[in-house]
């Protein structure tokens, strides 16, 4: 087994409403995001990922094919996924840094507000479940 | 990709119990096939039929390409799908290395490695009796079997029934490696979450009818629960939409499971005035639950 596969992926869960290929490919863009895994870096062969995940190999192809389509993994024929180099621009890290003090400002409104912790976490929710919908 | 199994207008009557009610499936090659319902819903009648083990009352089906109702070629099935069935009966006077090398015999594409890998990971007593076996130990034996033959479709009938869950994962994994080799797996299961864990199809039928069959991804993907409070109170019948399968209301509160179409069912809310709408994901349970209640 890889070493990769034990520390940076975690089991999906399976039960959460949301597609195991999202939770997966979620993991994957985190672990560039935080540098665990670095341009060029190689992923785990399909059927080791689907072994230690315990989730259907076809879930993995489709993960490794969106991601390429989406630009963060380069598929080479034969050789595996391999993680693709980054783009021009503000990285990805600065860019989640800038989206994490918008969120806190954002939370903090909406509490001054009056709204609670619960229903500002279902509004969210409610909304990236709209919003995939609408994808 | 080729279809391994289908049917059409599969039917078992017992008596006067229908069974099976004009099952038309497709199993795709390559694919992890789950296939769930209640007790009694017709899940085990099914597989028998596929596997020529009982005669269909009308309809007619075929894996491989093979008709299950001609026996001759249910010959020829038997040899290419491997079946591990609910009961898990085996020979209770041999001791599993006895049953083991009986079985290998008839298999010439038989897995050595995998059988060495089971046999360690599974701690099966090699020389016990299987009479002697405890349920859990029996049905890892049975699973062993069925895994080892090399075969292109493995049907499995409640393969984790009385595992504890650690072999339950253990059991998942091989689906999942066997998977990734090619086989086909069909199996039948009560345990929803391990089946969204494996499964990338998945069939429910109910009372010998088929009530979904559709990629999990596309059931994840579509179903919303959707939660709705309107100014004035509404009615069910203010909810006549394509896609919405459930409506339950009360007051001035609606609550709808919707499986498809879910903006133009949003649209349809929205005119209503709706004042605040919750869009929530469904779990596989709750769909179970919502299909094989709502009747």
């Amino acid at each position: 087994m890889c070493y990769i596969c034990s520390t940076v992926f975690r089991k999906p869960n399976p039960s959460s409403g949301v597609p195991i290929y999202v939770q997966v490919k979620e993991q994957i863009r985190h672990a560039i995001e935080t540098g665990a895994l670095s341009p060029g870096d190689q992923l785990p062969g399909i059927r080791s990922l689907a072994e230690t995940l315990v989730i259907n190999p076809n879930t993995v192809i489709k993960v490794y094919r969106e991601l390429e389509q989406e630009g963060v993994l380069e598929i080479r024929h034969g050789l595996g996924a391999f993680v693709a180099p980054r783009r021009r621009g503000q990285s990805k890290t600065e860019e989640i840094r800038d989206a994490q003090q918008m969120v806190r400002e954002f939370v903090e409104t909406l509490k001054e507000q009056g709204l609670g912790e619960g229903e500002i976490r279902r509004l969210v929710e409610a909304e990236l479940a709209g919003e995939f919908q609408r994808r | 990709m080729g279809v391994v199994i289908e049917t059409v207008a599969l039917k078992k009557t017992y008596g006067k119990h229908e069974a099976v009610r004009g099952l038309n499936l497709s199993v795709r090659a390559g694919s992890v096939c789950a296939f769930l319902g209640q007790n009694g819903a017709g899940k085990s009648s099914t597989i028998k039929m596929l596997l020529g083990m009982i005669h269909p009352t009308s309809g007619t089906g075929s894996i491989f390409g093979h008709r299950i109702d001609r026996e001759k070629e249910s010959l020829l099935i038997r040899q290419k799908a491997a079946f591990v069935a609910e009961d898990k009966r085996l020979y209770d006077y041999m001791s599993v290395a006895q049953i083991i090398r009986f079985t290998k015999a008839f298999f010439p594409r038989w897995n050595h490695d995998l059988e060495r890998r089971l046999l360690e990971q599974f701690e099966l007593p090699t020389e016990r009796r299987i009479g002697q076996l405890s349920k859990g130990m029996r049905t890892k034996l049975a699973l062993l079997l069925g895994f080892t033959r090399g075969c292109e479709l493995l049907i499995l009938d409640e393969p984790t029934e009385g595992l504890d869950p650690a072999a339950i994962e253990d059991v998942l994994q091989i689906v999942v490696s066997l998977a990734a080799e090619g086989t086909t797996v069909f199996f039948s299961s009560h345990q929803i979450a391990e089946v969204e864990q494996v499964a990338d199809h998945v069939l429910m039928i109910d009372r010998g009818k088929l009530v979904l069959d559709a990629p999990m991804d596309q059931v994840k993907e579509q179903y919303r629960h959707i939660q709705a409070v309107f100014p004035e109170p509404v009615e069910e019948r203010d909810f006549r939409v394509p896609g919405i399968e459930k409506v339950r209301t009360e007051g001035r509160t609606v609550s709808l499971v919707a499986s498809h179409n879910v903006d133009s069912i949003l649209e349809h809310v929205r005119m209503l005035r709706a004042g605040s709408i919750d869009v929530l994901p469904v779990s596989l349970k709750e769909i179970f639950l919502e299909k094989v209640k709502s009747r």
